[in-house]
């Protein structure tokens, strides 16, 4: 396998009732990087997430992951290299039991049963979820469900992990295993969130987004000590970076 | 207020009990489908004003539902979700046929009720027996089933997505309603200037969940095919179960069995 770079080239989106959600975007994301995608709501970055995984396909420019362009003839490879964990869990579950969901993309890449239940198996070991796996995923709490979420797109072994406001919903315990978990992956990661503290946890790199355009991209730390750019951009500096107004009240 | 997220739980339940492991759920999905369509075609070949022979053909539902460990309300609430729309189709018999047919002390018995009767009957029976199927199989089972015997894929895959957006859909009605509920305080019941306004709204609602769910779908690689775990071999058990159903199907069909058995217990005359 190459190295899976992601090459963004002028990308612009314009949906169908003539929103342009993005106006011309460029980025390169090298193997194995972490990165933040951050800005306001309405900034565009479900948009940019959705033409990672061909959901949605430029209206103009390029996307290419790895050694392939982003288009129709090349949608099953890029899908099979890019793990996507959508937002709200609920739809991404739809099988009857979480071992049938996990296997889902498993045997749709053409896995034979038994490949495809160590598959299955080492997937819900990763996010320890194997107690879960004969549950009907509607039944499971928020945090649950999410691990499991992020168990079917393991199972595909996909060497991108793109992941949309994962912490959203997850009460604080849930969201630090969440952060110990992805801690551990090597994939390249590509996270959209407004839980700056998880992006301190996580990604070295961050971009900001506003009004469908990149206005900075640099080192994490960096950005956001950058409070003119923060304020611009609908954010404030992650709360463990602000000083703590109780135990420290003159600090202000 | 109904709790309308009891009753959701409750909808699902079909495809829990799909989940489990009996006898019944290891037979090969082809092969229940085959029973069950021959099980269909013999109720819907009895006579218009049959009722007595009709009976015998309850024995299918009702072992099916013990061996598979299928509990009886689950199958009888879901009957009678759909018992007014045969109601509807039967209702005009009993009002247009007036021939007497039978004279029970003071009661007279028209035709007309007798095929409503045997309307209603039928339809019990065809409807439990395609729940049964449903909550023996899995959808998905029954529709990688119906590719394998050939039916075009359009169909099946049609079929597949109806049955999942049929959750999304009541998924978001419910919500809906609670939120409605919530805020109308007038308790049960929907005021009907709302209704145009609400059923718009959960269409585009659905509409936009179901096509999230889509593309989770397709970010998996779905791309028509669908490919089960379990693998179902065509045994001898196989055979015998629907042989022997079949058997039972005819005899009842060609047999009057309720009076063989009445001639057995009084003696024939």
């Amino acid at each position: 396998m190459s190295h899976h770079i992601i090459e963004i080239k002028d990308l612009e989106y314009t949906y169908p009732d003539q929103t342009k959600a993005v106006k011309g975007l460029s980025l390169r994301i090298l193997h194995g990087e972490s990165v933040a995608i951050v800005g306001a709501n309405g900034a565009g970055k479900s948009t940019l997430l959705s033409h990672l995984i061909g959901v949605l396909i430029p209206s103009a420019g390029t996307v290419r992951i790895g050694d392939y362009p982003l288009n129709k003839e090349t949608l099953t490879h890029i899908r099979r290299s890019v793990g996507m964990v959508f937002q709200n869990p609920d739809d991404q579950l739809f099988m009857p039991t979480v071992f049938d969901d996990v296997a889902f993309g498993p045997l749709n890449m053409g896995l034979p049963p038994k490949e495809t239940e160590e598959r299955v198996m080492a997937a819900l070991t990763t996010v320890g979820a194997v107690h879960l796996k004969d549950r009907p995923p509607y039944k499971l709490s928020g945090g649950q469900k999410r691990s499991v979420a992020i168990a079917s797109v393991l199972s595909m072994l996909p060497d991108i992990l793109v992941m949309d406001e994962p912490s959203d919903g997850l009460d604080p315990y849930c969201r630090r295993q969440l952060i110990n978990l992805l801690k551990t992956f090597q994939h390249t990661k590509i996270i959209a969130t407004h839980d700056l503290d998880l992006v301190v946890d996580l990604c070295e790199r961050t971009v900001v987004l506003a009004d469908g355009k990149i206005i900075a991209d640099g080192p994490t730390l960096q950005i956001f000590t950058d409070d003119a750019l923060l304020q611009t951009s609908h954010l404030e500096r992650p709360l463990r970076m602000q000083g703590c107004p109780i135990c420290n009240p003159k600090a202000d | 207020m109904f709790n309308f997220e009891s009753r959701w739980l409750e909808l699902r339940r079909l495809d829990e009990l799909a989940a489990g492991d009996t006898k019944i759920h290891r037979l090969n999905p082809c092969i229940k489908i085959m029973t069950t369509a021959i099980f269909l075609i013999v109720v819907a070949s009895f006579s218009k004003y049959e009722v007595s022979r009709l009976l015998p053909l309850f024995f299918y539902p009702v072992v099916l539902m013990n061996l598979a460990a299928v509990p009886f309300s689950i199958i009888a609430k879901r009957v009678l979700i759909a018992l007014p729309f045969v109601v509807f189709i039967g209702i005009f018999n009993p009002l247009l046929d007036h021939t007497p047919s039978l004279q029970l002390g003071p009661l007279l018995v028209t035709n007309g009720w007798i095929s409503f009767i045997s309307i209603l009957l039928r339809f019990i029976l065809a409807i439990s027996a395609a729940l049964i199927l449903v909550a023996t199989t899995g959808m998905d089972a029954i529709c990688s089933a119906l590719l394998k015997m050939h039916i075009p894929r359009v169909f099946v895959i049609q079929l597949m997505f109806l049955y999942r957006y049929l959750y999304v859909l009541l998924e978001e009605l419910f919500r809906t309603l609670t939120a409605y509920s919530l805020r109308s305080l007038r308790g049960n019941g929907l005021r009907y200037q709302v209704w145009g306004s609400l059923l718009g709204q959960l269409l585009l609602r659905t509409i936009d969940r179901a096509q999230k769910i889509y593309q989770a779908m397709l970010c998996r690689g779905f791309d028509g095919e669908i490919r089960l775990l379990r693998y179902h071999r065509l045994t001898k058990k196989d055979i015998a179960y629907v042989v022997g159903w079949s058997v039972f199907f005819l005899t009842a069909r060609m047999v009057n069995i309720p009076q063989w058995l009445g001639a057995l217990l009084v003696g024939r005359h």
